[in-house]
């Protein structure tokens, strides 16, 4: 392999990076260029040329001291606007991305398709569609990184970190661990694979034959006998969880809480951090009975259950859950379902 | 030291005999040697911890040692190059030895407390040692939580309990600089006719002492959990692993400061007495080391942006680092116009400081990058992040603290160091650096993420080439601290102001009396009037 200078731009992102990146080293070489040939033509042009040489003292100037305060000044608010603008961007995934589920460990990278694909180390994804990975880790910090689409997120334990990128050229990059976390650190890698539609949907077609994650889910729920409690009419001793999800909940406590990810995920593993009104804190937590790949299924079991229920998952009004590349690679997104509006 | 060579008169160094005269001293000069002496094993052993990194990454797949190894290796020269050597670096051997000489003090405020401050330098640095020669630590300078405090199997409480204690080395030097400029300035020294080296040690000062017991309790809270398992980072226990990096970072980013300010201060000295002419802009350049320190502490948020605070919190931080930006770059600015119209001679102290500012707009200007939030997500954690840092610490502190290390020499010793070689030397050390640092910033970009023991192979050529700067880098090193031992005993006999510069420290014998002064100097003149020294030095030099 050749030597290479300046990474692959493969995502919508990149490009964008690399432009500010331009400006950048074009303001660095201007002012570097500027002092360099400064301090050279200054060092020669004033050499001493006696022990006795005795300059004219000179002691300031506030017109220069202004002139290069204030230049320096625009220039770098030019770098804040134009470098936030793109890290606000990249905070914000479109509302139609593909959702996929990553869960990190010491040291591999599991990652969940929502039609019930899993891989590890590896992650297929179709072109032209912004990808949202929703990310946690099941020990330390770390950080998901593919250079090529200038994208990088922390993955946290006991949070869910977002990162969204969209592919704009089919090939396989890196995809490298970027926070420190252990021995075999260097070794946490792997491919990000983009593929033309077509190819990702025969991918998709010819992986085992799993159930999709809200299936999977649904199982899991129902062996830990969740409906026990959680009847979906209302009636158990705990709430009912059909359209739950992307609902603000009044808490015991007063407040109330976005049913989120990460207030499901709480819920599951700490119930008795927020307890809803009306209701007793009865349940045990299940920390350590689930898996955080666990957890995302019941996740997206959940959210599943929407009050028209059964067939189409639901999303919500904040970011609609683009399910579905079951039909073939069509683009129209799924008919969205608002979940009810108690 | 021959005395026999030369007829001398009683000085700080042939005032008393014996290794009690030493290790119970309580003269500010003698300390400095004690640092000096110190953290140069420091500096030595920090800088085999990286020889053997930079072979090491020769290959792809690390064929020298096992990732175990490889990880306690780059813990181990953060840890012994951060702590052990660049915070004490110039402040503790050099502000130590000209400070209380520069506004004409006899010595430091409490001599007693600057001897305490080196012996619990050597208690840390005895722990953090025996934690290495014990196993090692591989968590990383930075001590990441949870990996910290629930992962590691290696020695993290001693070397926590070793930074923990060299931190109140560096307290206490802080709060030593500050009561002493405060309170012991010769008649006529007012804070403006300070030299800005002392202006530089001030604001270094009040970071030190305001920043550094954040970092002692960050590393308690470490304890805490490691060893009693009280959850406060680790999520597993109930705790935030981010609030561990906001605590960590509210001390460590300000540590920057506390490594580049005095190398700030040694460059102010440099420019103008080797341009024979007053700093440009005097007060601004003053003023622009306190507002370092002000505004040092108002951005640490800029190594989380993706960690997962919020976007606004990003945005903050990214903007307020814009602001620290700026007084780097007046002070570049400045020591460049000092330039204009002056007599520059290329002494070995002028060529560091060139180097240095050469590096260190390098080093400046790459952290605007880092600070701009679209470029940070990608460079974030790879090695663009590590050149832009040791371009700062090493092509900016280093090159100050050798330069500072061959301008103040003749005072510390009496002998001047033979000129060539430390030219020599100061040029191989210029084009070693840059060719270990520069392919770094390339292959930052590329997406090389730092701290990793292996590699993909298209990365290999630039890694090669960064070991090949880092082994002239090395010859660079070795050779100051050859020539430097030579000097002492076959240097030429330096006089009392051998480059006629202006500060009080050049107005007393070369080495200086005990008591620095054989009587207090009064100032009745602005800092760095040539017109009183030109002329004087020749019959002196």
């Amino acid at each position: 392999m050749g030597l290479r200078l300046f990474p692959v731009q493969a995502s919508t992102i990149s490009v964008e990076t690399d432009h500010l990146l331009y400006f950048l080293l074009a303001v660095a070489a201007f002012f570097s260029l500027l002092i360099f040939a400064a301090i050279f033509y200054f060092a020669i042009r004033y050499r001493r040329r006696s022990e006795r040489d005795l300059p004219h003292a000179v002691h300031g100037g506030m017109a220069l001291e202004i002139l290069w305060t204030v230049i320096p000044l625009g220039l770098t608010m030019v770098m804040f606007g134009w470098g936030a603008s793109i890290f606000f961007k990249e905070s914000r995934p479109p509302d139609n991305s593909m959702q996929i589920y990553v869960v990190a460990k010491q040291w591999m990278w599991k990652l969940q398709h929502m039609e019930g694909q899993r891989e590890i180390n590896e992650l297929h994804v179709p072109l032209g569609r912004p990808i949202r990975l929703t990310m946690t880790s099941e020990d330390v910090i770390h950080s998901f990184y593919v250079p090529a689409f200038r994208v990088k997120q922390d993955v946290v334990p006991g949070r869910y970190s977002t990162i969204w990128f969209e592919p704009t050229k089919a090939g396989r990059y890196h995809l490298f661990c970027a926070e420190y976390c252990g021995t075999n650190h260097s070794r946490m890698g792997g491919w990000v694979d983009v593929m033309e539609p077509q190819d990702y949907q025969a991918w998709l077609n010819g992986g085992a034959a799993m159930g999709s994650l809200a299936a999977g889910g649904q199982k899991l729920f129902e062996s830990l006998a969740c409906g026990n409690c959680h009847k979906p009419d209302g009636s158990g001793r705990c709430p009912s969880l059909v359209g739950l999800y992307g609902r603000t909940v009044q808490l015991a406590s007063g407040g109330i809480v976005q049913a989120d990810e990460a207030y499901i995920r709480e819920s599951i593993l700490n119930p008795q951090a927020k307890i809803v009104a009306g209701f007793q804190p009865l349940m045990p937590t299940f920390q350590g009975l689930v898996t955080e790949e666990g957890v995302l299924e019941l996740i997206e079991y959940i959210k599943s259950l929407s009050p028209a229920s059964g067939t189409q998952v639901g999303g919500n009004g904040l970011m609609p859950e683009p399910n579905t590349l079951k039909n073939s690679s069509q683009e129209t997104p799924a008919p969205i379902e608002r979940p009810g509006n108690r | 030291m021959n005395n026999a060579v030369v007829p001398q008169r009683e000085n700080y160094l042939n005032a008393s005999y014996g290794l009690k005269s030493w290790l119970l001293t309580k003269d500010h000069k003698r300390i400095a040697l004690l640092y000096l002496f110190t953290i140069t094993l420091f500096f030595a052993l920090g800088g085999v911890f990286a020889t053997l990194i930079r072979v090491e990454l020769l290959s792809p797949n690390g064929h020298l040692m096992s990732s175990d190894t490889y990880n306690k290796m780059f813990t181990m020269h953060g840890v012994v190059m951060i702590f052990f050597f660049l915070i004490p670096s110039i402040p503790a051997v050099i502000g130590n030895f000209v400070l209380p000489m520069m506004i004409g003090a006899r010595d430091l405020a409490f001599p007693r407390i600057n001897l305490l401050s080196w012996y619990l330098l050597v208690i840390g640095g005895a722990l953090a040692i025996f934690a290495m020669v014990s196993g090692g630590v591989d968590t990383g300078w930075t001590f990441y939580t949870p990996y910290s405090t629930s992962y590691s199997n290696t020695w993290v409480i001693a070397t926590a309990l070793g930074i923990f204690v060299a931190g109140f080395s560096s307290i206490l030097t802080g709060l030593n600089f500050i009561v002493t400029v405060h309170r012991m300035r010769a008649p006529g020294m007012t804070w403006f006719r300070m030299p800005l080296f002392v202006w530089a040690h001030y604001a270094t000062s009040v970071i030190q002492v305001l920043g550094t017991p954040v970092l002692a309790v960050t590393l308690v809270l470490v304890f805490c959990e490691r060893v009693f398992h009280i959850g406060l980072f680790d999520p597993a226990l109930g705790g935030d692993p981010v609030l561990f990096q906001h605590l960590f970072w509210f001390y460590s980013h300000p540590a920057v400061y506390i490594m580049v300010l005095p190398a700030m201060g040694v460059l102010s000295e440099l420019v103008s007495t080797f341009s024979r002419k007053p700093v440009f802009g005097y007060k601004i350049v003053a003023f622009s080391s306190v507002a370092i320190a002000v505004l040092g502490f108002l951005v640490w948020g800029h190594h989380l942006f993706v960690s997962g605070q919020s976007l606004y919190a990003g945005m903050v931080f990214s903007f307020l680092s814009f602001f620290v930006a700026i007084p780097s770059a007046i002070k570049v600015f400045n020591w460049t116009a000092t330039l204009y119209k002056g007599s520059i001679s290329y002494a070995t102290p002028m060529l560091y400081a060139f180097g240095f500012i050469g590096l260190f707009t390098i080093g400046g200007l790459t952290g605007l990058f880092v600070a701009s939030l679209g470029i940070d997500v990608h460079v974030t954690d790879t090695y663009f992040v590590v050149a832009h840092f040791h371009y700062i610490m090493v092509g900016g502190a280093i090159m100050a603290y050798l330069g500072a290390l061959h301008f103040w020499w003749p005072k510390m010793t009496g002998r001047m160091y033979p000129e060539a070689w430390a030219r020599l030397s100061a040029l191989i050390i210029f084009l070693g650096f840059n060719l270990t640092f520069f392919p770094q910033f390339i292959l930052g970009y590329l997406g090389m993420p730092r701290r990793y023991h292996t590699y993909p192979d298209e990365f290999q050529v630039l890694h090669v080439l960064s070991t090949a700067g880092a082994s002239v880098l090395a010859v660079g090193y070795l050779l100051p601290l050859i020539y430097f031992a030579w000097s002492l005993r076959y240097g030429a006999v330096a006089g009392a102001n051998p480059w006629g510069a202006t500060g009080l420290e050049w107005q007393t014998a070369s080495p200086p009396p005990v008591h620095n002064f054989d009587q207090i100097p009064v100032v009745d003149y602005e800092a760095y009037d040539y017109s009183r020294v030109v002329g004087e030095e020749i019959a002196v030099g």
